[in-house]
C-alpha cells in the first residue's frame, strides 16, 4: 500500500526521462543509486531486483523516515514502474498506476498517472480504454506532459476512427516543441480520414515541406509527401501526386515506394517514357522490397506501352531471374527457420538487449536465418515476440547460474556446519562457567558501588578501613579480652596501651576518610573500565558464536528456493519454447506470403513475356514485309 | 491481349494498393487477431514469469548477503563521479590494507551511467572490525586526452554494523578522491 501512495506523489515530481535527475547533485541513499546506474545501463531486470528489495525492506522499517530511501521515496517508487514499463512488464506497472488513480491524490498527480495508463493502453493496442483513462484526466495537468497528453488522446481519437475529434486536438498542437512533425503530418491524416480531404491535403503539403535535419523530421516529411502523393493518385490527380512523390528523398525508407508511385503516376498521364526515370532507378534496387519487385512488372510494362517489345521481353526475362532469386532466398530462409537456426542466430551472445540492440541485429552476418529479419521486425507483434523471447533467454541464463550459485552455498552451509557443530558444545561449556564467574563480579562491583554512592551521603569511614587496620583492630580486641585475667595494674595499662592503639587507628580512619573516599571511587572507575572491556569482548564472543550458528543455521528459505528457482526455470524454458515457435510461425507466414506474391508475379512476368516475344516477333516480321 | 487487360488492372489497383500500404501501418500482414492474441496471451505470461523471477532475485540476494557477507564483517565500496568532474575514468583499483580487492575497467556506456548520477557498487567483501588503510588509485584522461594517475588513501573503521563507503571521483588535481562514510 506504500508503493501506491508514493507513486501517487512521484507522479507529481518528473517525467519517465528524469525520473533519476535529482539523484544526480543529492544522492542520499547508495543503493537507490545503485538502482539507477544499472537502469543507465539499460539493466532493467537489476534495476528493479535492487530497487524493489530496498523499497520492500523500507517499508517494513518501524520508523521509515530514519531510513535514507526516505529521501528519495518518490522518486525511487516512480522509477521503480518506469523500469517495470521499460522492461516490459506492463501489467504490473499498469496494476500501481491504476492504484494511483483510485487513491486519494492531487489533481495533478492523478492526472499524470492517468495519461501513463492512457500511454500503456495505447502501445498495447487497447485505444478504448487508452481513452478511458484519457476521460479520467480533469483540472490541472503538469505542464510537462501537457502537449503529450493532448497528442495520445489525438492518436487514441484516430485509432478509434474519431478523426474529427483527433483534428481539433492536433490543430492546438500545431508549433508544440517536439513534437511539430508528428502533430502536422497527423493532422493531415486525420482531416484527410475524415473526408475533409482539400484541407487534408494542404495538411500534408505544410507537413511535407517542414523544415529541419532530424531524421525523424526528414522521414515524417517523407511519408507527408508519399502519403500526399499516393492519394492523390487515387483521386486521379497523377499531375499533382508528382508534385509531391519528387519531394521524397531517394535515400529516405519512403523512396522505393515514391519512385514506384511517380511511375505510376506518369503511367497515367500516358508519359511512359518518363515513368521509365523512377522504375529504371527502382529496378536497380534490392528485389527483396515489394516496391522494387513490382517496378521490376512495370519497367517492362513501360517499354511494351512504348512498343520496345524486345526491350520489353528481356526485362520481363530479367525480373523472372530476379523473382526466381528472390523465391529461391526465401525458400531457403524458411527451411534455414524451420531448422531453428533463426532462433539460434537470435540468441547469439552480442545480441544482449539495450538502446542499440537493433543496431546490433543489423550487423547479424547474412545468413538465410536473418536475411529478413529487419523487414519482419516492422511488425510490432513481431518486435514484441522478439523481445519476449531474448527476455526470456536473459532469465534462462540467470536462473542456471543462481541454480549453480544455491548448489555451491548448499554445500558451503554444510561444510560450515561440519566444521562448527562439533565445536559449539565445548566451547558453550567454558562460556558458561567463564560467564558465571564474570556475572558473579559484577555482582560484587555493584554492591560495592552501591556503597561508595552511599557513603556520599552518610559517611562511614570504617568501610574504608584497610585490611591492616581491620586486622589490627581485631587483635586489639583478643588483646583486650585476654586482658581480662590478668591482675588489676596490669591490666589497665594494658588497656590502656589498648585504647591509645585504637585512638590512633580510628583517628587515621577518620582523618583519612575523604582521601580515602575518593581514591575509592577512583578504584570504582577503574574497575568500570576493565568490566567495559570484558563486556565488550563477552559481547563479541556472542556475536562471533552467532555468527558461527548463523553461518550453517536458518537456511530453510535456500531449498525452498532451489524448489523456486527449478519451477521457473520451467516456465521459462516452456514460454521460451512457445515463444520461439510462434516467432519461427510469424517469420514463416510472413515470408510464405512474400512467396505467393512472387508467385503471382512469376505468372504475370511470364504471361508478359510472352507476349512481349509475340509481339516483338510480330513487330519484325511487319517490319520485314514492310 | 489478355495480359494487357491484366496489366491494366494492375495499373489501375496499383495507386489504392499503394495508399493502402502508405497509410495503413507497416507490418500489417502479420497483425492477424489469431497471431496478436497469441503474443498478447505470451506477453502476459511472460511478465508473470519475470514478477516470478524478480522475487527469486530479491530472496537470493537476503540468503546471499546473510551466507557470505554477514553484517559484521561487511563491507562494500561505491563508486560515484563528482558532478562537475569532466575527465575521463578509465581504469579504477582498490586496495584494503595491500591487498588488491577490486579493479574495474569501464566501458563508454558505464562512464555514461556514472555521469548521469548512478552510482556503482565495486566492491562488498569481508573485514574485520576495527581501522583499515583503503587505498583507491584511478587511471583516467583528461579532455585534451592527456593520461593521469592519481590515488589516495583513507582510514576505514569498521564497526559492528555493515559498512557503506562511497568513493567520489572528481579528477586528478585537488581533492581527486574523496572517501564518505554511509
Amino acid at each position: 500500500m506504500g508503493r501506491v501512495y508514493a507513486i501517487a506523489g512521484l507522479l507529481a515530481l518528473v517525467s519517465a526521462a528524469a525520473a533519476a535527475a535529482p539523484a544526480r547533485d543529492g544522492l542520499r541513499d547508495l543503493y537507490f543509486g545503485e538502482a539507477l546506474y544499472h537502469a543507465y545501463l539499460g539493466e532493467y531486470f537489476d534495476a528493479i531486483a535492487r530497487l524493489d528489495t530496498e523499497l520492500g525492506q523500507h517499508y517494513a522499517l518501524d520508523e521509515p523516515a530514519l531510513d535514507p530511501l526516505h529521501h528519495h521515496i518518490r522518486e525511487a517508487e516512480f522509477s521503480v514502474g518506469d523500469f517495470e514499463l521499460r522492461y516490459r512488464m506492463h501489467l504490473r506497472a499498469g496494476r500501481a498506476i491504476r492504484a494511483v488513480l483510485e487513491g486519494d491524490v492531487a489533481p495533478a498527480v492523478r492526472n499524470e498517472a492517468a495519461y501513463r495508463l492512457a500511454r500503456l493502453y495505447f502501445q498495447k493496442h487497447q485505444p478504448v480504454e487508452a481513452l478511458q483513462a484519457l476521460e479520467r484526466i480533469r483540472g490541472e495537468i503538469p505542464e510537462h506532459i501537457r502537449d503529450d497528453v493532448a497528442f495520445l488522446r489525438a492518436q487514441v481519437l484516430m485509432a478509434t476512427g474519431r478523426f474529427g475529434e483527433a483534428a481539433e486536438v492536433l490543430r492546438a498542437l500545431q508549433g508544440a516543441e517536439g513534437l511539430e512533425p508528428f502533430a502536422a503530418y497527423n493532422l493531415g491524416i486525420a482531416l484527410w480520414r475524415d473526408g475533409r480531404q482539400e484541407e487534408g491535403g494542404r495538411q500534408l503539403d505544410r507537413a511535407g515541406l517542414i523544415e529541419g535535419s532530424a531524421p525523424e523530421v526528414l522521414a515524417i516529411r517523407d511519408k507527408s509527401n508519399l502519403v500526399l502523393g499516393s492519394a492523390l493518385l487515387e483521386a486521379e490527380q497523377p499531375q499533382l501526386a508528382r508534385r509531391y512523390l519528387e519531394r521524397v528523398r531517394l535515400n529516405g525508407p519512403y523512396s522505393n515506394r515514391a519512385l514506384l508511385a511517380a511511375g505510376w503516376a506518369d503511367a497515367t498521364l500516358g508519359r511512359f517514357e518518363r515513368a521509365l526515370v523512377p522504375w529504371t532507378l527502382l529496378a536497380q534496387r534490392r528485389a527483396t522490397d515489394a516496391a522494387v519487385q513490382e517496378g521490376l512488372l512495370a519497367l517492362p510494362y513501360a517499354y511494351g506501352q512504348l512498343n520496345a517489345y524486345g526491350r520489353a521481353a528481356l526485362l520481363y526475362e530479367k525480373a523472372l531471374g530476379a523473382f526466381g532469386a528472390e523465391l529461391e532466398r526465401l525458400s531457403a530462409s524458411i527451411r534455414s527457420i524451420r531448422e531453428g537456426k533463426f532462433l539460434q542466430a537470435l540468441l547469439r551472445e552480442e545480441l544482449k538487449q539495450d538502446a542499440d540492440w537493433v543496431i546490433k541485429l543489423r550487423r547479424l552476418p547474412e545468413a538465410p536465418e536473418t536475411y529478413y529479419l529487419m523487414d519482419l521486425l516492422a511488425s510490432h507483434d513481431f518486435q514484441t515476440s522478439l523481445r519476449n523471447y531474448l527476455d526470456l533467454e536473459e532469465l534462462r541464463k540467470k536462473l542456471a547460474a543462481w541454480e549453480g550459485s544455491l548448489e555451491a552455498y548448499a554445500e558451503l552451509i554444510e561444510t560450515r556446519r561440519a566444521y562448527y557443530q562439533p565445536l559449539l558444545p565445548d566451547i558453550d561449556r567454558a562460556f558458561r562457567v567463564l560467564d558465571s564467574q564474570m556475572r558473579l563480579r559484577l555482582e560484587q562491583r555493584e554492591r560495592l558501588a552501591r556503597r561508595i554512592n552511599a557513603m556520599l551521603t552518610a559517611p562511614r569511614p570504617e568501610f574504608l578501613a584497610t585490611a591492616q587496620e581491620r586486622i589490627a583492630r581485631e587483635r586489639l580486641a583478643e588483646i583486650e579480652r585476654a586482658a581480662a585475667g590478668r591482675p588489676p595494674a596490669e591490666r589497665a595499662a594494658i588497656l590502656e596501651r589498648v585504647a591509645r592503639l585504637r585512638g590512633v587507628i580510628h583517628f587515621r580512619i577518620r582523618t583519612e576518610y575523604d582521601a580515602r573516599l575518593t581514591k575509592a571511587y577512583k578504584h570504582l572507575q577503574e574497575l568500570d573500565a576493565v568490566i567495559a572491556a570484558l563486556q565488550e569482548r563477552h559481547r563479541s564472543f556472542v556475536r562471533t558464536r552467532q555468527a558461527a550458528k548463523q553461518s550453517y543455521e536458518g537456511y530453510d528459505a535456500l531449498v525452498q528456493l532451489r524448489g523456486r528457482v527449478r519451477a521457473a526455470q520451467e516456465r521459462v524454458d516452456a514460454l521460451q519454447a512457445r515463444q520461439g515457435r510462434l516467432l519461427e510461425t510469424m517469420a514463416i507466414s510472413e515470408l510464405e506470403k512474400r512467396v505467393r506474391r512472387l508467385e503471382e508475379y512469376q505468372v504475370k512476368a511470364r504471361f508478359a513475356m510472352a507476349d512481349s516475344y509475340d509481339r516483338a516477333v510480330k513487330a519484325q516480321a511487319q517490319e520485314r514485309i514492310d | 491481349m489478355a495480359c494487357r487487360r491484366e496489366e491494366n488492372k494492375t495499373t489501375a489497383g496499383m495507386a489504392a494498393v499503394l495508399l493502402a500500404a502508405v497509410l495503413g501501418s507497416s507490418g500489417a500482414a502479420l497483425a492477424e487477431d489469431g497471431v496478436r492474441e497469441q503474443v498478447k496471451g505470451l506477453d502476459e505470461q511472460i511478465q508473470e514469469v519475470k514478477a516470478d523471477v524478480l522475487a527469486i532475485a530479491a530472496e537470493l540476494s537476503r540468503l546471499e548477503e546473510k551466507l557470505l557477507y554477514p553484517s559484521d564483517t561487511q563491507v562494500s565500496l561505491f563508486v560515484a563521479l563528482a558532478p562537475a568532474a569532466t575527465f575521463r575514468l578509465d581504469a579504477i583499483e582498490i586496495h584494503i590494507d595491500g591487498k588488491p580487492v577490486a579493479y574495474h575497467l569501464y566501458t563508454h556506456k558505464e562512464l555514461e551511467a556514472l555521469r548521469q548520477g548512478g552510482v556503482q557498487r565495486l566492491y562488498t567483501g569481508n573485514i574485520r572490525q576495527g581501522e583499515h588503510e583503503l587505498r583507491v588509485s584511478v587511471l583516467g584522461k583528461s579532455r585534451n586526452g592527456t593520461e593521469h594517475r592519481w590515488s589516495g588513501s583513507f582510514k576505514l573503521a569498521k564497526g559492528v554494523g555493515p559498512k557503506l563507503a562511497s568513493i567520489t571521483i572528481s579528477g586528478p588535481s585537488g581533492q581527486g578522491i574523496a572517501l564518505k562514510d554511509w
